[in-house]
């Protein structure tokens, strides 16, 4: 099945080869069982896949297919029924300071202005900084972002883009070895959501970060990603129920230099994007 | 805004002195009958009459100080707030300390059990589910119940009250608090975790800010029925206190004296109240 699908597309290539490749991080056999009755019905099982050093990788799929479980496994806030994380050859076992998180509901902390926001990170991070070491650190992702005029003002009196904007300098400002985002961008409206995705893009590339994120939108993983996980989900056929899995990796095989408006005249875009909407639409569901 | 202000308060002015010409009215002297009764009596009948209590001479009043005398009362009381005439005759501030001392004591004490406690409880799922039968029964005991066993036990009056005003506002305090507690937002504990927060930070910077609200309520909760116990504790035990106050006044008949400890009571509740509510300003947060 595997190499009819990789027949099919030439950016389709099967998952399992990627396990024998060298990885910062590598995902084993990982599988969530959330029902607590047996017979076992997981929402995924056996996803097994690899992340390189300063890659990109989207994973898309529809709700329900386990994508958020995923990555809070990744970050350690939630663990797996079956199965391994290993980042560095170091299994993961818990939440860690290597792996920044940028939440969906970017989770600041109300009670706090955007720099206490970032500086209780920052001192997380670094316990023994001076106050002044702290601030000169908060500013400077304060400014990546372009919030500094907004550096003392507290969440509520922030929009929705500028609030998601803080929850990415908040990630980037303790320099993690990698970053997990939960779709930063699901409750934006589209016009901050292209502005912003440009930000990370070009910050991303200037980091090196290795990236891992959740998306919806077809073409904010195309502009992004530079590969492609497609999840589907767990279906019951004729009584027997197959678990969500990894069912193809496409590599993104446009220009690592392209730009949001420029992205739709570059040649091979509507094949990508044709075939991701394509899985979405009658292959991600009907296993 | 300012102009409904601005009516609300000529409303209140014009329900104020309504209510001060009713009283006035009320309280009017009733003459024409008992001035014509000394008239066909012979000077044995006056003095027997007066013997009895009824001296036909004098103006027959209700015996509800007019606002004449409840003035004169209130200048005495407020122009000379700190003598001390011994342990029956004291000025209304040193019965005020007395009383405030008690509460201020009694709900210190609270704190320091109830918010540790409730942020256990709040915590953990199953300390709440334990705990809770026996909230559930404490709670609505009326905390003057408590007085004979704490007369038996402590056998000192005054610490006797400071109990009472302790049990009655260890209630609310514990349960907002666990209930505060109980529902921080996932996501504020999810930023923590992945920050690697050590679980005292965790607690006093992002639980405690985040459930400071909910418990400031509590606390104003239990400052009010501290308030409104005091009173009656303090006519029980006697001695000292603005309730003991208003009993001796009552047992002295001086139904002004009584009204205007009335008075006081409500003006240091709404003071005590109107405390509280800064602090839960102060603590409040918009998401």
């Amino acid at each position: 099945m595997w190499s009819e699908l990789a027949a099919r597309t030439p950016i389709t290539r099967s998952p399992k080869k990627e396990n024998t490749m060298q990885g910062f991080l590598k995902i084993e056999g990982l599988s969530k069982d959330f029902s607590t009755t047996l017979p076992a019905r997981p929402v995924f099982a056996d996803v097994s896949f690899t992340i390189s050093k300063g890659e990109f990788v989207c994973i898309i799929g529809h709700s329900g297919c386990g994508k958020t479980t995923i990555l809070n496994v990744l970050a350690g806030l939630d663990s797996a029924t079956a199965g391994h994380i290993f980042m560095e050859n170091r299994e993961i076992g818990g939440p860690s300071l290597e792996r920044g998180v940028v939440f969906q509901s970017h989770a600041l902390m109300p009670w706090l202005t955007v720099r206490k926001n970032i500086a209780f990170a920052v001192v997380s991070r670094w316990a023994g900084w001076t106050s002044a070491q702290v601030n000169a650190h908060v500013e400077k992702f304060v400014a990546m972002v372009g919030l500094t005029p907004a550096i003392d003002k507290k969440p509520s009196q922030l929009s929705g883009g500028m609030k998601q904007r803080v929850g990415i300098a908040r990630a980037f400002a303790i320099q993690p070895k990698m970053l997990l985002l939960d779709e930063p961008f699901g409750a934006l409206d589209a016009l901050t959501r292209g502005t912003i995705q440009d930000e990370l893009m070009a910050i991303v590339r200037e980091t090196q970060q290795t990236v891992f994120m959740i998306t919806h939108d077809v073409d904010e993983a195309i502009l992004l990603a530079d590969r492609i996980l497609l999840m589907s989900n767990g279906t019951d056929n004729d009584g027997v129920y197959a678990p969500g899995r990894i069912a193809e990796e496409v590599i993104n095989p446009l220009p690592r230099e392209r730009t949001r408006a420029g992205l739709h005249h570059l040649p091979g875009y509507y094949e990508l994007r044709n075939h991701i909407v394509d899985f979405l639409v009658t292959r991600a569901k009907a296993h | 805004m300012k102009s409904l202000n601005l009516k609300a308060g000529l409303v209140s002015l014009l329900i104020f002195f309504t209510f001060l010409g009713i009283w006035y009215v009320a309280t009017l002297p009733v003459s024409g009958t008992p001035a014509a009764g000394t008239a066909g009596l012979s000077a044995e009948q006056i003095e027997y009459q007066k013997m009895m209590g009824k001296d036909p001479g004098s103006t027959k009043t209700t015996g509800f100080p007019t606002l004449g005398q409840m003035g004169t009362a209130i200048w005495k009381q407020v122009s000379n707030p700190l003598y001390d005439n011994g342990p029956n005759d004291k000025g209304i501030l040193i019965q005020l300390a007395h009383s405030l001392a008690r509460v201020g004591l009694g709900f210190l004490l609270a704190c320091v059990v109830a918010v540790p406690l409730g942020f256990v409880i709040g915590m953990s799922p199953l300390l709440r589910r334990a705990f809770d039968p026996f909230i559930q029964v404490l709670k609505p005991i009326s905390p003057l119940a408590w007085m004979p066993l704490a007369l038996y036990t402590i056998k000192d009056s005054s610490i006797s009250g400071i109990f009472v005003i302790f049990i009655c506002s260890v209630w609310p305090m514990l349960i907002n608090t666990a209930f505060g507690v109980a529902s921080v937002k996932r996501e504020w504990l999810n930023v923590a975790s992945t920050l690697e927060v050590n679980p005292m930070r965790k607690a006093f910077q992002v639980i405690l800010p985040a459930a400071a609200p909910t418990i400031l309520t509590g606390m104003r909760i239990s400052m009010g029925i501290a308030w409104l116990v005091i009173v009656a504790a303090e006519m029980l035990v006697g001695g000292t206190g603005i309730g003991y106050f208003v009993w001796n006044e009552w047992n002295n008949l001086s139904l002004t004296n009584v009204i205007f400890a009335i008075l006081v009571i409500g003006i240091v509740g709404m003071l005590l109240d109107l405390a509280f509510a800064q602090l839960q300003k102060a603590v409040t947060y918009v998401e």
